[in-house]
């Protein structure tokens, strides 16, 4: 064989091995987590293994369209994920857990089905005290029907309930709030000799007093961010998405735990005053912490904290209500 | 026609006898090559920020429609790595001339298939499917591999580049505008390839492969088969091959006669016209059919796509040349006359090529610098912005190519009229209908 034959051959050789080798070696070296609308699989990997104290190092990318990435119950700013391009991203964790990892952007119809988790193994420097949530130490039936047989003939004014709120003969504290609905703690003014839009106003008022304008922009932010998508920006349930769903029709159906019927998923209306006026705080954070069974609404338990729920309850029920400006 | 000989320039001449000038563009195109289809198999879905995607249909689509083609024919084939580890497997050398007796089976093309009707249905075939294909990177990278693998895999079976010249989907358009490309390989005197004992040129000899293009140079009247592989200038033994710079479209002066080229003709101004409409129309419902390949509408898209190819162009091109009084049969006319059409389609593609390339350029820095979406930033410009370019004169530029493309193929078929002593005028209206409307889609 001629030398420059041979010459040539080794470095095909070599340019081929390069060629397939380099891109390979480096591929492999760089792992990424993917985000793909969860109708193509979601997070990938979607579960990742952390440990107390030590910085986790992500580098996240997207394989389709804008998706956002934030750690539920995590004090963190969330970060976009662009198609293409690779985000960078450090989490320090105080304390070992379960964490949940979710998309903070619409994605699509199941953008909220886009949820990962991070395992966080350690020692807690400062252990916690689990505690029960209050829907469960009421012992909620978070499914039972609590429409409220009687509706306000318009929105109660908080600030008309405020002129008429010396010597209400009801408890004003945090507990008594959560734990009963408008519907009920209208019902407890009824022995007195207000008029029913009065007896309106003083609930209006009582929610008012038992939140603050930090709490209502915060729970304001959380609604745009989270459950605008499907609920609608007004809480009518009229979402972009809802409207996907009602598109999708039979393909946007779900079962219902223990059952076979399939079911329309439809986001509700916060604006309805039957079904709001009837739900109690308390009831409220069972369904946001939980999620609604068997249908679209997601579980928030493990990305919201109590405060951030609490903020969102009071925001929700600015929707049937008229707060002080 | 006035010619100038290229190689009578040494340092031309030189570098095209040498091989290792042709092989050192072989191997860093053969690796760019097989990056691209890794890159397309295992780097980012996203398109745009791929390399298979960028670099393949942005960046070499760009080079030949705008470039290679228009200005050097076949210069595109005489790069190529495609054919290549083919090529050098069949041979079983990369420099030394092959053994005499075959490595593998060495069979002749079959007859029926040696025309360019199964480029026709490659090409249509890819542009079918031409939506997903030229959006995602690991159907990119499949197709660039099948195409390596099938020119290694026909290179075993017969004998030359059967794959170049038969198979190719890019090959045979290539082929048909190269004969409006301002360069040649011919020949420089008949009589010495007439009286040449052997005709190395054709079937090889110490100095080189026989023409891998199974083309015979002494024959060569026009463009469209020759490779510009550059072979022959290394085993003529006479040094009577020349590498020319000729007027544009000189070949077109003679028109061909057959259908399969007439049909290319057809293929590429109908691609171009749909994929204008389709690709950067307005109209949502046609690229939902393109894009959900399988779907109902995708197959409706598909039946028009071929239709309005095989049916509905061609039709109205032989209402238009019915007329005309010849004693040729109207199958010879059809033929010749829709020369007419190479120049325009030609000029049909630059324009519509101008529109994604100068909008989409951009994201050819961003993917240099990462080019598998996997946050590298190799010559810091990883974060490029997608930028269109050149917006302002992208409407000058098109209408310029398109009536400039008007004027050129009105030319030619005045050329073509009177090679078959016809009227050339049903032949201009039906170009100037179809200019205006590949005007009205792009503008």
């Amino acid at each position: 064989m001629k030398r420059s034959e041979l010459i040539s051959r080794i470095l095909i050789v070599a340019g081929i091995l390069l060629a397939v080798g380099a891109p390979l070696f480096l591929w492999a070296r760089t792992p990424l987590i993917h985000a793909r609308m969860a109708e193509d699989g979601g997070w990938s990997p979607d579960l990742i293994q952390a440990e107390v104290g030590k910085p986790l190092h992500l580098k996240i990318t997207s394989d389709d369209v804008v998706h956002g990435f934030a750690v539920g119950q995590m004090d963190m700013q969330s970060v976009d994920v662009l198609p293409g391009k690779v985000t960078e991203i450090t989490l320090n964790f105080d304390k070992p857990g379960v964490y949940t990892y979710y998309c903070t952007r619409w994605c699509g119809l199941n953008h909220w089905r886009m949820r990962g988790t991070i395992e966080v193994s350690g020692t807690p420097s400062d252990p916690e005290p689990a505690t029960v949530p209050l829907y469960v130490s009421l012992d909620l039936d978070l499914d039972a029907p609590h429409d409220s047989p009687i509706v306000p003939n318009g929105k109660p004014s908080a600030t008309s309930g405020q002129l008429l709120e010396t010597n209400l003969p009801i408890d004003q504290g945090a507990e008594y709030y959560r734990s009963h609905s408008p519907y009920q703690i209208f019902a407890d003014l009824s022995n007195t000799s207000l008029t029913e839009t009065q007896r309106w106003d003083s609930v209006a008022y009582l929610w008012q007093i038992n939140t603050t304008p930090e709490s209502l922009a915060n729970g304001r932010q959380l609604y745009a961010q989270n459950c605008a998508a499907c609920h609608g920006e007004t809480g009518a349930g009229d979402g972009v998405f809802a409207d996907d769903l009602e598109i999708a029709g039979e393909s946007s159906m779900q079962t219902m735990e223990g059952a076979m019927d399939m079911v329309m998923q439809s986001p509700v209306d916060f604006t309805n005053p039957r079904r709001m006026l009837g739900a109690s705080p308390a009831l409220l954070q069972g369904k946001i912490l939980r999620g609604g069974m068997g249908t679209g609404m997601p579980m928030w338990g493990s990305i919201f904290t109590e405060e951030q729920i609490w903020d969102l309850i009071a925001y929700i029920y600015s929707f049937q209500f008229e707060y002080e400006r | 026609m006035n010619r100038i000989e290229l190689t009578r320039i040494p340092f031309i001449k030189n570098a095209l006898k040498s091989r290792y000038p042709q092989l050192a563009v072989f191997i860093v195109m053969l690796i760019g090559y097989i990056f691209a289809i890794l890159a397309g198999l295992i780097g980012t879905p996203v398109g745009s920020h791929n390399f298979s995607i960028v670099f393949v249909w942005i960046a070499w689509w760009a080079i030949l429609i705008l470039v290679a083609v228009p200005f050097f024919g076949r210069g595109w084939c005489a790069v190529c790595p495609i054919p290549l580890p083919g090529e050098w497997l069949q041979r079983g050398a990369i420099l030394n001339p092959p053994d005499k007796r075959p490595k593998w089976l060495n069979l002749r093309f079959p007859k029926m298939f040696r025309n360019i009707w199964l480029q026709n249905i490659s090409f249509l075939l890819l542009a079918l499917f031409s939506s997903v294909l030229l959006t995602t990177p690991n159907i990119t990278g499949i197709v660039l591999a099948a195409m390596l693998f099938a020119a290694i895999g026909l290179s075993t079976v017969f004998e030359r580049r059967a794959f170049c010249r038969y198979l190719c989907p890019v090959g045979g358009f290539i082929g048909l505008y190269s004969q409006t490309a301002p360069i040649e390989l011919r020949i420089k005197d008949k009589q010495i390839c007439v009286k040449c004992e052997g005709k190395p040129c054709y079937n090889g000899s110490t100095n080189g492969y026989g023409c891998p293009w199974d083309v015979f140079p002494g024959g060569l009247t026009k463009n469209t088969y020759c490779g510009l592989c550059m072979e022959c200038i290394r085993t003529c033994p006479h040094d009577n091959i020349a590498v020319n710079l000729r007027p544009f479209s000189a070949d077109l002066a003679k028109p061909s006669t057959r259908m399969d080229e007439a049909f290319k003709a057809f293929i590429m101004l109908g691609s171009a016209i749909i994929y204008a409409g389709v690709l950067l129309g307005p109209w949502g419902a046609f690229k939902d059919a393109a894009y959900n390949v399988g779907s109902n509408a995708w197959l409706v898209y598909g039946v028009a796509f071929l239709a309005f190819i095989f049916v509905i162009l061609p039709s109205l091109f032989t209402l238009g040349i019915l007329n005309t009084k010849s004693a040729l049969p109207l199958k010879q006319r059809f033929a010749s006359l829709s020369t007419a059409l190479i120049p325009l389609g030609l000029m049909f593609w630059v324009a519509f090529s101008l529109s994604f390339v100068l909008t989409n350029a951009s994201y050819i820095l961003a993917a240099f610098s990462d080019p598998l979406g996997l946050g590298w930033n190799l010559f810091g410009t990883a974060n490029a912005a997608w930028q269109p370019m050149l917006t302002s004169i992208l409407a000058p530029a098109q209408t310029l190519a398109l009536v400039g493309g008007l004027i050129w193929s009105a030319r030619t078929a005045q050329k073509a009229a009177g090679e078959v002593k016809v009227s050339p005028i049903p032949v201009i209206v039906y170009c100037f209908i179809v200019t205006s409307l590949m005007l009205w889609l792009l503008l």
